[in-house]
């Protein structure tokens, strides 16, 4: 649904994003975290036809996002970060101009169904400029979701939300990404592991990482990274620890433990345990190296990601 | 083209939901009713004494124009800039409009609403009419009509150009301001001072074509000069929101 090859855009002599490849299926919900000025919202207005990139090429349903701009944004919903609305309309009113310049048929029945979908059926006759921010989120969401687009990019669509809503709204991102590819930028990391199908991080306009939630959750688990401290050299305790079947990448630390990587999905602790003593060590500590997705995340984007 | 009606018809209706449309009806309407009446008054007392013409429409519709080079500037200043700062600019180019629809639908919008004033302004004419005996010349006032329709498409083209250059609406008033000033007022000053090559300055005044349709006289030419430059502003405004979105 969404394929992008060597995006990259340039705002004068500052390079946003540099070279960044990734898609998306349909019916799923990928995350896009990185901390401020790392490219998410210019990665996500490229793809939405708001701007054209400087380089590269993105596809969104199957249209070029320069060449075939019109027919993209035809195809995708967008809740931008600021969530710009017209204050002085009342929220009806706003919600039928957005769908009657994407000419939806039956527009009405359709701007009842998004206020619906987000809650505020009962605020239709409220002006936008009364509401609370987390009403004016969802405002922003039913506009993007109005024409059941095949493609939905949110921008941080649950900042300002109350947490009532922001479980409602999870809910409803996870029921329209059963069906439809949903790419959501957040800066809550839990909302991407609980939310997200796939995660990419990007930092200082390059994608860091980028994998399923189930591998994040494996490394949370700390099912692959497994640290080892005996009482004796820790270059013999290597050499005994890589006799073991499955494991790898054994190296030994500057305090004398040693540290060892297998596959996730079969823990080899067991074994190693059993090797290290037959070998006749004394087992000091057998201990997974579990990384939270903060921690992954402040690793891979460096001091940035602290803010 | 159904965009371009949509988004007229919500910039028509927005002038009403704030205090816009009120002050600039009542900032025309006013002195053009106070002068309709003086001329009235004047023309009157002279037909009394056996003096004077029949009173017509020109010198009312001369002062809409005058008018209209101050509070134009008014109608077109937020068209685009006030988008740019609320970033509603970002839902508009990231809907399936094309940014031409959406400078032609600007400007459609605030010619709406002028419209709407003239037809107004009206009233003038028909009173006039009923006064006049044997009732005045109506392709007069069509003719003066027509160039008032242009010269006020000019006017607000210009605006809603500037308009999407600047994201700040006072800098867009004064830039439309100082434009239109110019072309009305000051760029046929030269015509009188360089009486060999200066006639070429008349037109490309403002003001030149619209006195002679006011007086009932359409010129081709004068057609063809309001529309280039609703075209060139329409056009002005368009090229600025795709530099917009290359920046």
């Amino acid at each position: 649904m969404i394929k992008v090859s060597g995006l990259t855009k340039d705002y004068g002599s500052r390079r946003a994003i540099n070279n960044l490849n990734f898609d998306c299926q349909q019916g799923e919900i990928v995350g896009f975290l990185g901390p401020n000025g790392a490219g998410k919202t210019t990665t996500m207005r490229i793809l939405t036809g708001y701007m054209p990139p400087s380089d590269g090429e993105a596809l969104v349903a199957g249209y070029d996002v320069v060449e075939e701009s019109l027919e993209v944004r035809k195809r995708v919903g967008y809740l931008p970060e600021t969530v710009p609305l017209y204050h002085d309309m009342v929220v009806f009113d706003y919600l039928k101009y957005m769908g009657e310049l994407r000419h939806i048929p039956n527009v009405d029945d359709r701007v009842e169904e998004a206020l619906d979908m987000v809650g505020l059926i009962n605020r239709s006759d409220g002006y936008i400029g009364n509401l609370s921010k987390g009403m004016k989120q969802r405002v922003g969401l039913a506009q993007a979701l109005l024409h059941r687009p095949e493609v939905l990019i949110l921008d941080e669509p649950t900042i300002g939300l109350d947490p009532g809503q922001v479980v409602e709204v999870r809910e409803l991102i996870r029921s329209i990404g059963k069906e439809r590819t949903v790419l959501l930028s957040t800066h809550l990391l839990n909302e991407a592991q609980n939310l997200c199908d796939r995660v990419l991080i990007i930092n200082k306009g390059k994608i860091v990482a980028e994998d399923t939630t189930e591998n994040l959750q494996a490394r949370l688990l700390g099912a692959e990274r497994v640290v080892v401290r005996v009482r004796g050299e820790a270059d013999e305790l290597a050499s005994s620890i890589k006799t073991v079947k499955g494991v790898r990448k054994v190296e030994t630390l500057d305090d004398g433990g040693v540290e060892f990587e297998f596959a996730s999905g079969k823990d080899l602790r067991p074994e190693v345990a059993r090797q290290v003593i037959g070998d006749g060590y004394d087992l000091l500590e057998l201990r997974p190296l579990g990384m939270s997705l903060e921690e992954i995340f402040l690793e891979l984007t460096g001091n940035e990601g602290k803010k | 083209m159904k965009n371009i009606w949509t988004i007229a018809k919500r910039e028509y209706d927005n002038y009403f939901n704030g205090p816009l449309a009120y002050v600039v009806m009542l900032a025309i309407l006013l002195p053009m009713g106070i002068y309709f009446s003086l001329i009235l008054f004047y023309t009157g007392q002279q037909a009394m004494f056996g003096g004077g013409g029949a009173p017509d429409v020109q010198p009312i519709n001369g002062l809409f124009i005058f008018l209209m080079v101050f509070l134009s500037p008014a109608l077109t200043m937020r068209l685009l800039s006030d988008e740019a700062r609320m970033g509603t600019l970002e839902l508009l180019l990231t809907a399936p409009v094309r940014d031409s629809e959406l400078v032609i639908g600007k400007w459609l919008g605030a010619m709406l609403f002028v419209m709407f004033i003239l037809l107004i302004t009206l009233v003038y004419p028909l009173v006039l009419n009923n006064f006049v005996d044997p009732g005045i010349d109506w392709l007069v006032v069509i003719s003066s009509y027509i160039g008032l329709i242009l010269v006020c498409g000019t006017m607000l083209a210009i605006g809603v150009g500037v308009s999407a250059i600047f994201s700040n609406q006072f800098a867009s008033f004064f830039v439309t301001l100082g434009i239109i000033f110019f072309l009305y007022f000051m760029i046929g000053l030269p015509a009188g001072l360089l009486p060999q090559s200066g006639e070429v300055f008349n037109y490309l005044s403002l003001q030149n074509p619209y006195d002679q349709m006011n007086a009932g006289t359409m010129t081709l030419g004068g057609i063809v000069y309001y529309l280039s430059l609703i075209s060139l502003g329409l056009f002005a405004g368009t090229t600025a929101i795709e530099i917009r979105r290359w920046r």
